[in-house]
């Protein structure tokens, strides 16, 4: 560990952890409150999850099971680099499944299997401003989320429903934290968003290139945005999915041939495996069966 | 009665420059007043440090406040001051892409307010946005178009109907008129008098068209090198003005 | 009613070498309830600098100038446009309104604003409007457009519509034909019965013998020549 060829545990130098540590405790603290802090060039491209990195390699001990899910899968190529670049600077075991990882990373999903107290949700997080879409200036976002003047953001979701008679953002789709911050939740699809209050896991949120940092403690209050007449709503596919039958989870479109073939299938790859283990069989079987 | 504001002392200097000095005033609830002066007087800067967009080197800006009656506005907190700019007052930019938010719909600019003070009924807030349309003379059918397709007179009425929707007592106005075409300006004036008289506005107009405030304003406050050189009933400064400057500035209008 | 105790005016014309000019010296009258005075005395004798003074139009240098009891010389400008409102009435020779408002919302504007309903200050406006002879056809268009015939009977209609306690006439009845000039003199009349004092500038001598009830020759307030 203290070899000069060798590098520091999870990659960063310690002071940095201890940097990026306090950012999260603060967050922690203040439930939805963007925590500025000083974001390291990782050996990663920005936007392939610099933050959600960083976070997890300061909140990574030897003894953590880290899993990496983008998408809701865990094979995907983002995925599996950033699993791989734990393994070689951290040495931890990986996993791909939910229940045995005590960390997961994420990008756009939280897993469908209820995590537990104990386990560390890591977003990655592009922009973790939500009023930025109406409001550029940073400094006066700033002072709204100081002063709590939330009106603009209720502006986001009229101008959605004027346009489209719903409200149309579908990921991304912003929360209010324990009645005080507004908070932008990463770009999970809002499926997702019942999932983020109450949860008995730590989840972290990291925006590498914004440099911030926020957090929602275990069992923190969260709530979607919404008007009364037109209420949130967490909608996916009106489909089950093709491989498991899954009536629940949430689904991904999957082009199967150029002649419009088509297959829904839940996008988390774990869930859904862990399901076809179990037996349970989707419409689209048995003959696309890949044999394992 | 008390006097919705009072204005005193009210000093802003930048470096050696004075923006404006030692300017008192009250207004009355119903009052519209007029400041005129040509460009520099420091009539903007008085306007900026009442509305609370400067911070005043000197002096208090009384507020009536609904809750707690008269209030420093100046001493005030932040928060405070911020929810007086979106409840009980109004500033109309002389550029109305200035006051508007270019980017959302009529309906949502005007809504930003209702919504800001805590609506949540999406066919109320609409209801009222296309309520205040008409009243400003817009088609109820552009509810859903972008600033960006009105013409100027028509941004400058809907930036007054986003201001007017939550019912201020008290409307600041920079050249609300400056920049439009002689008609669109009769038009807005014309509007602007019905909705000061039916819903009993306070208002405070910085312009230098002499026109405009002899149209409007009750009062008339003349600004020269950042100070009041005279003020009086609009009629009899612009009719028997006192100052040398007022004055000149009366006797330099091109008679119509 | 209306009362001036030694009125004084004089202009500054600061940018004319500060010439002070002496319009008129120490003017006392008064106008009871009911009574209507004329001004008379030749043209710059300052018969119109009274009357915008008394309308705190003008500046008073010196004196007091009571409506009922509110002198105009001290008041604020809140308390001259609350007597402006509901006490003090003025007919100007000139039309002045904000362009585009229908001639009917001219003539109604006044009593709309000491609250009379818009309904009410309509009926008012429109009774007044035929009165006078102003086609109906026009009541919808703004009066900027009109002859000066035309622009003279709205302002009047203006005028009359709000019953004023006290009343100021310009020349109420120049540059109007017989049936108008009869329809305002009667409009006098009636606003005298019912109280108010009225003082007018009336060149129209006829006019003058029949509704003004004194006269007051203004030059003798004139300074001589300084």
């Amino acid at each position: 560990m203290t070899h000069q060829d060798e590098y520091n545990f999870a990659y960063l130098d310690e002071q940095t952890k201890r940097m990026i540590r306090r950012a999260i405790l603060k967050g922690l603290a203040i439930p939805g409150y963007q925590v500025p802090f000083a974001s390291r060039e990782m050996p990663m491209p920005y936007g392939w999850g610099t933050g959600g990195v960083q976070v997890s390699a300061a909140v990574l001990t030897p003894d953590d099971t880290l899993k990496v899910i983008d998408q809701g899968a865990d094979d995907t190529t983002n995925a599996v680099s950033i699993r791989t670049f734990f393994e070689r600077t951290a040495g931890v075991e990986t996993t791909t499944a939910t229940t045995d990882a005590s960390v997961i990373q994420t990008r756009h999903r939280i897993p469908e299997e209820p995590l537990t107290e104990g386990q560390i949700l890591v977003y990655q997080v592009p922009i973790p401003e939500p009023l930025r879409f109406l409001e550029p200036r940073e400094s006066e976002t700033r002072k709204m989320h100081a002063l709590e003047e939330y009106g603009l953001m209720h502006v986001k979701l009229y101008e959605d429903i004027s346009r489209h008679g719903h409200i149309a953002t579908s990921y991304a789709y912003p929360v209010k934290v324990e009645g005080r911050y507004v908070m932008d939740p990463s770009p999970i699809p809002k499926f997702d968003n019942p999932k983020l209050g109450d949860m008995a896991a730590v989840q972290l949120f990291g925006a590498g290139r914004e440099q911030r940092i926020y957090a929602l403690p275990p069992y923190t209050d969260v709530v979607s945005l919404d008007f009364e007449d037109h209420p949130f709503e967490a909608s996916k596919a009106d489909q089950i999915c093709g491989l498991c039958g899954a009536e629940d989870s949430y689904l991904d479109e999957v082009i199967t041939d150029d002649r419009g073939g088509r297959l829904f299938c839940c996008s988390d790859t774990d869930y859904c495996l862990s399901r076809r283990n179990a037996g349970f069989q989707g419409p689209a079987f048995p003959e696309n069966e890949v044999t394992k | 009665m008390t006097p919705l504001l009072s204005v005193n002392g009210i000093t802003k200097t930048y470096g050696t420059h004075i923006g404006c000095a030692d300017v008192s005033f009250d207004l009355y609830p119903g009052e519209v007043m007029g400041i005129v002066g040509e460009s520099g007087s420091g009539k903007s800067t008085l306007l900026n440090c009442m509305a609370g967009h400067l911070v005043p080197d000197a002096g208090e800006v009384v507020f009536d406040t609904r809750a707690d009656g008269p209030k420093d506005t100046v001493t005030m907190s932040e928060p405070e001051r911020r929810m007086l700019s979106r409840t009980d007052w109004a500033f109309v930019h002389q550029h109305a892409r200035d006051g508007l938010r270019m980017g959302v719909s009529a309906g949502g600019n005007v809504g930003e307010r209702l919504m800001a003070v805590g609506e949540r009924n999406y066919g109320d807030i609409r209801d009222k946005a296309t309520d205040w349309l008409e009243r400003v003379e817009i088609s109820s059918d552009r509810v859903d178009d972008r600033p960006t397709t009105f013409s100027g007179g028509m941004q400058q009425r809907l930036q007054i109907a986003r201001n007017l929707v939550t019912g201020p007592r008290l409307v600041f106005m920079d050249e609300p008129t400056g920049g439009l075409d002689v008609s669109v300006q009769a038009r807005l004036l014309d509007l602007l008098r019905g909705l000061v008289r039916d819903m009993g506005l306070s208002a405070i107009i910085v312009t230098h068209d002499l026109a405009v405030v002899r149209l409007l304003a009750d009062r008339l406050m003349v600004m020269k090198s950042g100070r009041v050189v005279e003020a009086g009933l609009t009629d009899q400064v612009l009719d028997d003005p006192q100052h040398v400057y007022s004055q000149l500035l009366v006797s330099s209008v091109l008679q119509v | 009613m209306i009362e001036l105790k030694d009125v004084s005016k004089t202009f500054t014309l600061h940018n004319q070498n500060s010439a002070v000019i002496e319009v008129i010296n120490d003017v006392s009258l008064s106008v009871a309830k009911g009574e209507c005075v004329a001004l008379t005395g030749a043209s710059g004798a300052g018969k119109s600098t009274l009357m915008r003074m008394i309308y705190g139009n003008y500046m008073t240098q010196a004196g007091e100038i009571l409506i009922g009891n509110v002198d105009l010389v001290q008041a604020e400008p809140r308390d001259i446009i609350a007597l402006r409102r509901d006490v003090l009435g003025y007919v100007s020779q000139f039309l002045r309104v904000v362009p585009r408002v229908p001639t009917l919302d001219v003539v109604a504007e006044p009593l709309r604003s000491v609250g009379v309903s818009s309904a009410e200050a309509e009926a008012r406006a429109k009774e007044l409007l035929s009165q006078l002879n102003i086609p109906e056809r026009l009541w919808s268009l703004s009066p900027t457009t009109f002859s000066g015939g035309e622009q003279q009977r709205v302002n009047i209609a203006r005028g009359f519509a709000h019953a004023y306690p006290a009343m100021l006439l310009d020349e109420p009845t120049a540059s109007l034909d017989a049936a108008n000039r009869e329809v305002v003199l009667s409009l006098i009349e009636q606003a005298k019965v019912r109280g108010a004092a009225i003082i007018g500038i009336f060149h129209d001598e006829a006019a003058r013998d029949r509704v003004c009830d004194r006269e007051i020759d203004v030059s003798r307030f004139t300074p001589v020549a300084a």
